[in-house]
Formats: C-alpha cells, structure tokens, sequence
C-alpha cells in the first residue's frame, strides 16, 4: 500500500487499539440496523396470531444445521485470534480460510433451503412472515458475505505474518454475526 | 500498542520524509486523496453545490407559490408532478446532502485532527471511501431528476404506501433512486462518523485530558455517536421500503398485513435525534467563535458538555411527536409530548450558557461573531416556536401547516447555513491562508438574514391562519386563496437572499486568491489548529504538538497577552 | 473437530473448544425444546412458556457466550460493554415506543381497521387450509 500509516492511528489514548475501537463501534451500529429489522418483526410476530401457521413451515433442521455451522466457524474464528496472538500467521491464516469455509457452507445451506421454500410456493411476498424471513436471513447473509471477502484479505496478510492485529478485529466481528444468527434462530424457526 | 510511544516520538520525521518528495498528480492531491483537510474539502464544496441545487429548487416552487401557473423564468412552468419532487428533494437534499456534509463532515474532518494535535484521521482510505460513498450518492440523487417518470415526489419524509407504491407515486425508478441515495449517505455517514468517533477517542495530542478537548469537537463526536445509533433502525426501514418499492412485499401495505405507521415510527425514531444530529455541530461552532471574538473563557465548560449529552440523550424520547395525528395512540402522544417539552431544558440552558459567555466580554463584532450571534437569535425564534408544535394538543391545528415549515426552517437554517457561514468565515484563513474581506463579508451577512426574516416570518402568518403545506397552488382552494401578498413577500425576500449569495461567492473566490495572508493565527485563538501554517501542510505540523491546558484560556489575569494557546508549555505561565 | 486435540494440553484452545461445546449442547436444547414442550407442561407451566425459554432463554446465553468468551467482553474494557448494552436499550426503547401502535391493533378511541381484517381474513383461510387436514390452525403459541 502506498499510504504510510499516519501517526494518529497508532495513539490510544483510551487505551483500546484504533482498529478494535472502531469494530466495536462497527458492531455497535450493526446492532441498532438489526435491532430495527427484529424489532420491527416481533411486534408485527404478535399482533398476528396468523404469522403462527407460516412460521411452522420452516425448516427447525436446516436452521439448526446453520446454528452449529456458525457456531464452529466462530470457534474457528477465535482459534485463528488466538494463533495470531501467539505470533503464528500461517497458522492463523489457516484458521481464518477454516472459517470462510464455515461462512460459506452456511450459505450453501442456505441456498438448499430457500432453493425448497421457493418450490413450495413460500417467497418473499407471500405474505409478512416471509417478507421479514427472507429480508432478515437475507441482510444476515450479505453480512456473512462480506465477512468472507474481508476475511479471504486478511487470511492472506496473515499468512506472510503481516497485519496480524486484524485477525482479532474480523474475529469480532464475526462473532457479532453469529450473535445475529443466534437469535435469528429461535425468532424465525423455532418460535412457532 | 507497544510501538505507539516511539511511533509519537520520531514518527513524525519519517512520516514527512515519505510524504515530502514525490510530487502528487492531481488526482492523488486532490480527487483520490487521503488527506483529511482534502477530504473535508471535497465535502464541503459537494456540499456547496448541493446547496446550490437546492436553492434553485426552492426557488421554482416558490415561484409557482407566488405566481401560480406562470413560467418561471430559468426553469419554465412547474407542473403539479414536478412541484412535488421539488419540494421534495429540497428537503432531502438540505438536510442529507448539505447541513450534514457540510456542518459534521466537512469541519468534523478538518479540525478533528488538528485540533487534538495528529497528523490526520485515524484511518484515511475508509475516510476516502465515505466521501466517494457520499458523492455517488449525490450523484444517484441528482440523476433521479432525469430518470422516466421524474424525481421523488413524496415529500423528504417518505410515507408509505405512498413512497412504497409506484401505483400510487408514479415515480417508479424516482422514488428507487432517492431511497437507494439516502441509504448510501446513510452509509457513508456511518463510516465517516466511526472515523471522527475513533480519532477522538485515541489519537488525542499527549496531555490533553477529556475536558481540553474544543467544544466543537465533542459536539461533532457526539452528533456522530447520535447519528450512528439511531439511523439503525431507518437502515432496515429503507431496506424494507426498497423491497416494497423493487420486489412487491407489503412491509407497509395495511392490506396486506403491514403498517404504514412503522414507517414512520422507523424515520422519526432516526429523524428527531438527526435534528440534534446537525444542531450540536453548529452549537459546537458558535461555541468557538464566541469565546475568540468575547475574548472570554467558555461560560461553565462542563455544562455545556452535560447539556449536550442530556440533549443527544433525550433526543432518543420524542420522535413520535411528528405523529400526533398519524393515529397513534393518545396516550403515547401524552408521554412523548412530556418528553419533547423537556428537551427544550438543556438547549435553552445552552444558549443562556452561551449568553453568559458573551457578558463583559471584550466582544469584536468580525463577520464570524455577527453570523454566530445570529444563531442564537434565530435559533431562539425557532426553538420557542417547536413548542407549540410539541404540545399535542396545539399540534394537532398547527400540522402540516406552513408554520411547521417556518419553525423547521428557523432550526434548520440557522443550523444548516448561519452555522456554515460562520465556521467557513472563521476558519478560511485556516483553510487556504488568506483572509475573507470583512466588507464583502458583512454585507452578506446583513442580507442574508434580513431576507431570511422576511420568508419565514410571513410563512408563520401563513400557517397560523391554517395555510396547508403541501398545496400546489393554493388559488384553487377559496378558504386559502387570501393573504397571496404574504406568499409573494416571503418569494420575493427568497430572491433577495439567494442573489446576496453571489457576494458570498464572488467573496470566497476573491479571497481565495487575492485576500489578504493569514499567518498562522489571525483571530489570536488558543486552539491548536492555529499553531500550524495556513493551510496546513501534508501531516499538518513537522514535529506533531503536545497540550497543556484549556481551549479557553482567553484574558487570564496576570498574562501579557489575552490568550494562551494550548501549545505552549506552563513554563511561560507568569507568577502567582 | 479432532484436530484440536493436538493442543489439548494447551489451556486457551482447550478453553474455546469447550466453549463450543457448551454452545452446542445449548443448541440441541432449544431445537429440543419445542419437541419436548408439549410433553412436558404441568401446573402452570404451559407449553409455550417452555418453548419461550428453551428459544429466547438459551438464545440469551449462547449469545452472552459467544460475546463474553470469543469476543473477549469479559476481558475488554467495561465501556465497550456498556457501549452495546446501551445500542440494546434503545432497541427496546424503539420496541416499547413502537409497538402500542403497530403490535396493538385497537386501543383508546383509535382501531386499526386494516390490520384486524387481514388477521380475520388470514385466521378463515388458515381453518379452511386446516380442514384439509395436518396442520391444526389452533397453536400453542398463538397468545404470546
């Protein structure tokens, strides 16, 4: 890269690393986005005692398959922080690459699974449980996307030992998104 | 961060040696630079030209308000369609795309680091990204005008189902175009604002403690933690649209299971704190310029660093007093209506604490002082005014009548064009090193808020006597046909104004090469930004500056000089 | 997941992995849950109740999981923490300013016309669909 670093980035005056201090930020907006799109399905979920009976035509196990498939790719995540801690790129970088598997073998369900929604007739515009379902899972699933991009950048720093620091930062954040996920789960599978 | 402290220590001589030789193309230096003063320019003229469009718009459709159904000369007959993508995207576009690049981003990214004493912001290329972010978004919102079936005709605040329908806007790519322009300045302001969040939280200069920081900035940073917070929610909102507009769901279609209502609780729950979200940085603005032009340190800094934060707090409690009559519940209008009425406390307490600053003061009334002395009146005007229209009971003759209008614009302009003019006045000398003339300057000043009165001030008679906003032409409507002389003065007080701009313009054109030179601290202020040279260099200082004191410290007794910079080391300080 | 066990004698892996397996067993308990529910109600425990804390309930602690130990809350500053409690709060201040209009569909002097069609119009079309058979179109979880 042809920009040298300016010395402002590598101040802390609160004592938290910039690039960490402006993910927790990152995470902190992505809640409220989130929070707005939830919030808004759980009040239409109980004023239509309807939405019960479109609800229960999703599929428990797709979602829980996805669940655990996050669920590891986030382990995976936090054992590629932890080889960077110890200084260890290549093998960060392959923790990382482990991960991008995760994200995309979650979209690969995911792809399954909307692939026989489709067919049964149950798109976005069948009626509000499907619009939220599809919007929700779907804003979910540009943010696994792009963890995936970043995370292919950074695996690749990684494995020449450079920029390790950023392993953390795309670790949290792909932590928040399995957070995400955590309680899409139950709003739209198991809840029915 | 190990390397941090040697970083600080002899970074800045090899951060000027790597900068110093190659000479930069044009595009590196000033289309693709990373340079934050650069960027702050770009936003700022983007911001002019935004401003530039939407006063040509304003001037169409009041033109029509006055002459109805005549040819405006320099736009020609404004039909019913046109009328209200016009007004429409004036309000879009002095809000999203001029009082927030112009206040937040473009003084946000020029004195941020200069004035915490680093060489740039924390991170230059995503600073880069949110400005090309923001221009293409200026670019998607302009070109809606010229796309099949016109611009966006549903007024800035966008209520379904009449922005999620093209049966019913008949706007089909217009109303796409503007949502997918507002979400990308969503974005772009998101990035931005993690940005100036991050830079001041850790790249502060060495000493300078949470109550050195200049007012302006903690205004700017907590405007941006306010903008980041509640713009979430109107993100899925526009998401939702977007696929009611592009897909054909029904998120807001009552017929089919949606709300209309929760749109506008999603735009008002980002809407009401975006008010604050503009005003903090101009109050932060005002806040300088009185204290350099009072000679006085700032009434009771703390104060107004609390009041500032109750105000962003309490923001978040009164969006639904835009809903009054959307049907909501009345007993939530009694509570929110409580909760608006409170929220006048801290921004009347901060502009008495500003007030009390100006007293015994050693006031100098330059054209920055003049423009910041206006805020305050003229945000009082409208400030007082919001009352009745937080009172539920009051709201519900005054809605959607002009004297919303004319409330809203004594905020916003004060806020969106007072609060530019008197930063750019103040810090021109800074920015390009030369000095505004004050003549030219004043006369500017004088016209421009004359004229200003002379709109809004029949336009509160207007709405009082019940004159409805949104009406193409109100000669067909007997009960309003009245009082067309008032609409012709607030049209003809409107042209005033906008030619009194062309002095502005010529003024900052002239001064910019031919002005008088700054130095580095023409106003004798005590920020750092004025111990660089004017304008700043690559890197803003050689050796980057330490702080040890106040930004206020003006007229200390027992000083030979009425001003002590932040800078200069307490050695100097005379004997007690 | 075998290859972890190389460094099994090292405490940190070791740690996440047990973590994860935590976060798995959680899971097949909320996926459990609604299976067992109905089995499993007495006195006022309602099925319902039980689905409701076996999804959000577990959701809660496999989300503070996952932030406290990979995200390293627990060890970041506590400003950071407050920080996204505070973003959760306005989203529960969005919710409870919000939902009086939109979840209630009739309240004083005010009805939502609209919305108490559709959900009349949806609940015939749902009997009408259940007569055919499988799907009953009264459901447990139908009043939370």
């Amino acid at each position: 890269m042809s920009i040298t670093r300016p010395i402002a980035t590598t101040r802390s005056a609160t004592g938290i690393p910039t690039g960490k201090l402006a993910v927790w930020w990152v995470v902190g907006s992505e809640i409220v986005i989130f929070g707005g799109l939830l919030a808004s399905y759980v009040m239409h979920r109980l004023g239509h005692p309807e939405w019960a009976e479109y609800a229960s035509h999703t599929n428990t196990w797709f979602g829980g398959l996805n669940t655990f498939v996050l669920l590891t790719s986030s382990l995976f995540a936090v054992l590629a922080h932890y080889a960077a801690e110890h200084g260890d790129g290549k093998k960060a970088a392959k923790w990382l690459l482990g991960t991008c598997a995760g994200g995309l073998l979650f979209l690969g369900i995911k792809a399954v699974e909307w692939t026989g929604e489709i067919q049964h007739g149950y798109t976005i515009t069948a009626n509000g449980f499907w619009h939220f379902y599809y919007t929700a899972a779907g804003l979910h699933a540009l943010h696994v996307i792009a963890g995936c991009i970043i995370m292919l950048i950074i695996a690749n720093d990684a494995r020449k030992g450079k920029e390790l620091h950023r392993v953390e930062l795309i670790g949290i954040y792909w932590h928040f998104v399995d957070i995400v996920w955590i309680f899409l789960f139950p709003l739209l599978y198991i809840a029915k | 961060m190990a390397e941090a402290g040697t970083a600080d220590t002899h970074g800045a001589d090899a951060h000027d040696a790597a900068h110093g030789h190659h000479a930069q193309s044009f595009l590196s230096k000033y289309i693709f630079s990373t340079d934050h003063k650069m960027i702050a320019m770009q936003y700022m003229f983007t911001g002019i030209v935004m401003a530039l469009i939407g006063g040509y718009m304003s001037y169409a459709f009041r033109m029509q308000l006055a002459f109805p159904g005549e040819s405006v000369p320099g736009y020609g007959v404004v039909s019913q369609g046109e009328y209200n993508s016009l007004v429409t995207n004036h309000g879009t576009i002095m809000i999203f795309w001029v009082a927030m690049p112009m206040l937040i981003a473009a003084f946000g990214n020029y004195l941020i680091p200069l004035m915490i004493g680093a060489d740039d912001m924390v991170f230059p290329r995503i600073n880069r990204l949110s400005y090309q972010i923001f221009l293409i978004s200026a670019i998607i919102l302009v070109v809606s005008f010229f796309v099949p079936g016109g611009g966006f005709g549903g007024a800035w605040t966008a209520y379904p189902p009449l922005s999620a329908s093209a049966e019913y806007n008949l706007t089909p790519l217009g109303a796409t175009f503007w949502l997918v322009a507002v979400a990308l300045e969503f974005v772009a302001f998101l990035l931005g604002g993690i940005n100036f969040i991050t830079t001041l939280m850790n790249a502060r200069a060495p000493g300078m403690k949470m109550h050195d920081i200049p007012m302006v900035l903690w205004m700017i940073v907590i405007a941006s933690i306010l903008f980041m917070a509640s713009v979430g929610p109107l993100i899925a909102g526009a998401v939702m649209l977007f696929m009611d507009q592009v897909v054909g769901t029904g998120y807001f279609d009552p017929d089919r299971g949606g709300d209309p209502i929760l749109w506008q609780h999603l735009f008002w729950f980002f809407g009401h704190p975006e008010v604050y979200v503009v005003l903090l940085p101009a109050m932060g603005i005002v806040a300088e310029i009185i204290c350099t032009f009072a000679r006085k340190k700032l009434f009771n800094y703390k104060l107004i660093l609390y009041t500032a934060f109750a105000t962003g707090i309490i923001s978040f409690f009164v969006w639904a007093h835009h809903q009054f009559v959307a049907g909501i519940d009345p007993r939530m209008a009694n509570v929110f209506t409580i909760t608006t009425l409170i929220i006048s406390v801290p921004i009347a307490e901060m502009l008495f604490l500003y007030i009390a600053t100006l007293y015994g003061g050693s006031i100098r009334l330059t054209t920055p002082m003049l423009w910041a002395l206006s805020f305050i009146a003229e945000f009082l005007i409208g400030g007082i005014t919001g009352i009745f229209l937080g009172a539920s009971g009051s709201d519900i003759y005054f809605h959607d009548t002009y004297f919303v209008l004319a409330h809203f614009h004594y905020t916003f302009f004060p806020i969106a064009i007072i609060g530019f003019f008197a930063g750019i006045t103040y810090w021109f000398p800074k920015m390009f090193g030369r000095m505004m003339d004050e003549k030219l300057g004043k006369i500017h000043f004088w016209g421009t808020i004359i004229a200003f009165n002379f709109i809004f001030i029949p336009l509160f008679i207007l709405g009082a006597a019940g004159q409805h906003r949104r009406i193409y032409n109100f000669q067909n409507f007997p009960d309003l046909a009245g009082m067309q002389d008032l609409r012709v003065i607030a049209t003809s007080a409107l042209l005033v104004m906008l030619v009194f701009q062309v002095i502005f313009l010529f003024n900052f054109a002239y001064s910019l090469f031919k002005g008088k030179p700054a130095g580095k601290n023409p106003w004798k202020a005590n920020t750092l930004e004025w111990t660089a040279d004017s304008p700043p260099p690559h890197g803003n200082w050689p050796e980057l500056p330490n702080c040890y004191r106040g930004p206020y410290e003006y007229s200390v007794p027992g000083r030979e000089d009425d001003y002590w910079p932040q800078d200069v080391p307490p050695d100097t300080a005379p004997a007690e | 997941m075998a290859e972890h066990q190389e460094h099994a004698d090292d405490h940190g892996q070791a740690f996440y992995v047990k973590i994860w397996a935590i976060l798995l067993v959680l899971l097949i308990l909320s996926i459990l849950g609604p299976i067992v529910a109905p089995h499993a109600e007495f006195g006022f425990l309602k099925a319902w109740m039980i689905t409701l804390m076996t999804a959000f309930g577990i959701a809660v602690v496999k989300a503070y999981l996952v932030a406290a130990n990979f995200m390293h809350l627990n060890i970041e500053k506590r400003y950071i923490s407050y920080l996204l409690a505070t973003m959760l709060m306005l989203m529960l201040l969005f919710f409870a300013g919000v939902a009086p209009d939109v979840m209630k569909h009739e309240g004083q002097n005010w009805e939502n016309v609209a919305a108490e069609a559709e959900v009349e119009r949806a609940l015939k079309a749902e009997g009408a669909a259940a007569a055919h058979g499988e799907h009953a179109g009264e459901h447990p979880s139908n009043e939370h």
